[in-house]
């Protein structure tokens, strides 16, 4: 398990940006089994995309997606926590040591 | 009443449906998918956010502070339920997901307000990561405070457009294009509708003149050719008004024509659908009172039809008036009913015009098929391409949108054809020299939305409780 990441360092990995609300505790969380930051109040969306640039890979083709609605209708954003149990992440608040699974595999994300 | 008056949404539509029923002594059961109240304009954002009102919603910060103090004003007198999805529903009876387990609910009277999504149009490169629906744009500012790239392009068309330019610039993202599908002529040939709200009027021209000061930006007339980038969209090719090809390098892309109605459960209970076509979308009939054609099932807000927020609180009022007086617990010739009534009916017809101004503002536009490449996804969650729809349209020769999605399963997955329904039919149309009444309407199935099948199992083979 590695050390979370420097903020500096993640706000350039990750798409979303943060714009106001910084002053919110950090999270500590896992993205296969990698521990990063997020703040106290981000669903796992943002958890994940403001480390990561995609949330998970498609079934058929194997295309990163990284959620598009983000109102729960499109379900482009599912992903498991570590048990199997699918998440949609727009949806679901990050909570801590909360480990989440972007890998599985393929074909087998119906839930 | 055993069974009780059940309204989906917590929206402005049904929390106002929620306050008038609750004024004559009924205490209707309140249905929300999400977490806390509000509906997607006025989502709120997590309790430990600290911006206010002003700071979310702008120029509707009154608006959303009317409907906050109403909600807790009536908390007490209605069973509201968080995080409750209704995922099927039938005559007299509907199925609700809550934290993992199933129910089943009989109502007396429904009303269903479901809200509205981005509509969208497929362009080579939109199921890159970064692109997203205008509204999710807008979203990902109100509810998490974040933009959704460090260099934002917003395109489509849509009074939306320009409000989440002004709010993400104002919020500090770098906003880097305003793109709009639609010309400024359009904009100027419905003035004189607009007009007839100048309020709405002046703050749309108010944030265009904004954003213009501000050195954004700004084009019209343009047409989203793709987006390029192998992981994530770094840039996006547009044609201009003359024809000319531009790219304009971005890391995000939020793109939106207009709204389109969430109607699934309308369809569920059997409502009778007549096409409309302004809205290009078969939409469940009603009468002005929001009473369909299913006993005891009425419509209110953006999920009958795109009429913005304040039609939507307007249309719950009225909604639940005709429930109220069906119940026998208000009198149609009460004269303090008759003059709400007619206050709300000609106040929304002001709107209808207003609206119908927008539409003519910001067409839908009709060029985006052109686009198409053979290997471009229009089926996010099938991955069913536009060359793969033409295959079957050809293939089998089919001319009606329900087969069409079982032969080649374009609108199958699990959004339920939310996101590309209303693209597939019109490509259908266009493949098929139709028009879009012709193809049909895209019938539902449940469950609305992705459940587990567990809970499905569980549904079908347990009594009905309530």
């Amino acid at each position: 398990m590695s050390q979370p990441e420097p903020s500096s360092k993640r706000s350039k990995a990750g798409l979303f940006q943060r714009l106001k609300e910084l002053d919110r505790p950090d999270v500590e969380f896992f993205i296969n089994g990698d521990k990063y930051l997020a703040k106290l109040g981000d669903t796992v969306l943002t958890a994940i995309l403001t480390n990561q640039t995609a949330v998970r890979k498609t079934e058929f083709s194997g295309q990163a997606r990284a959620g598009f609605c983000l109102m729960g209708a499109c379900q482009d954003c599912w992903v498991r926590l570590a048990d199997g149990q699918p998440i949609r992440a727009c949806s679901t608040m990050i909570e801590q040591g909360m480990q989440i699974v972007t890998n599985f595999a393929q074909g087998n994300n119906h839930g | 009443m055993d069974k009780p008056v059940v309204v989906i949404g917590a929206g402005p539509a049904g929390i106002r449906a929620c306050e008038t029923l609750a004024g004559f002594g009924v205490r209707p059961t309140l249905l929300d998918e999400s977490q806390t109240w509000g509906g997607q304009i006025f989502r709120q954002q997590p309790g430990n956010f600290k911006r206010g009102f002003k700071d979310l919603y702008g120029f509707d910060a009154e608006r959303a502070e009317n409907l906050k103090q109403t909600f807790h004003k009536i908390r007490e007198q209605i069973d509201y339920r968080p995080q409750s999805l209704v995922w099927n529903a039938e005559q007299n009876r509907i199925d609700i997901l809550h934290k993992g387990k199933t129910e089943k609910l009989q109502w007396s009277k429904l009303i269903v307000a479901s809200g509205a999504t981005d509509r969208v149009f497929p362009f080579p490169g939109w199921t890159l990561p970064g692109v997203y629906g205008l509204g999710a744009s807008q979203i990902a500012l109100k509810y998490q405070a974040c933009a959704i790239g460090s260099k934002v392009i917003l395109a489509g068309t849509g009074p939306l457009l320009y409000l989440v330019a002004f709010q993400y610039a104002s919020a500090g993202a770098n906003v880097v294009a305003v793109l709009n599908t639609a010309p400024v002529s359009a904009r100027m040939k419905a003035l004189p509708k607009l007009f007839c709200l100048p309020g709405q009027l002046a703050r749309g021209m108010y944030y265009v003149s904004w954003l213009k000061m501000r050195g954004v930006k700004m084009m019209d007339g343009i047409q989203i050719m793709r987006a390029k980038g192998e992981t994530r969209i770094e840039g996006l090719v547009i044609k201009d008004a003359s024809g000319k090809i531009h790219e304009l390098e971005c890391d995000a892309l939020g793109f939106g024509y207009g709204l389109r109605s969430e109607t699934q459960i309308a369809d569920l209970v059997s409502c009778q659908f007549n096409f409309n076509p302004v809205q290009r979308a078969f939409l469940p009939a009603k009468d002005l009172s929001g009473k369909t054609t299913v006993d005891g099932v009425y419509l209110a807000g953006d999920g009958s039809g795109i009429m913005g927020v304040e039609a939507a609180e307007l249309a719950g009022q009225r909604a639940a008036l005709a429930v109220l007086t069906e119940l026998g617990l208000c009198s149609s010739k009460d004269s303090g009913v008759v003059r709400q009534i007619q206050e709300i009916e000609s106040r929304l017809q002001t709107i209808s015009k207003f609206r119908a101004g927008l539409e003519e503002a910001f067409p839908c536009p009709e060029n985006w098929i052109d686009q198409l490449q053979d290997d471009t996804v229009v089926c996010r969650c099938e991955e069913i391409t536009y060359g793969d729809i033409k295959q079957t349209v050809l293939d089998c020769n089919v001319k009606e949108i329900n087969r069409l999605k079982a032969l080649s399963r374009s609108g199958m997955g699990r959004c339920q054809g939310r996101m590309c329904g209303h693209a597939t039919a019109e490509i259908l149309a266009h493949l098929t020299g139709q028009s879009l009444q012709e193809v049909g309407r895209l019938r539902c199935q449940p469950p609305v939305k992705p459940v587990p099948i567990s809970v499905v199992a569980d549904a079908s083979l347990s009594q009905e409780s309530a």
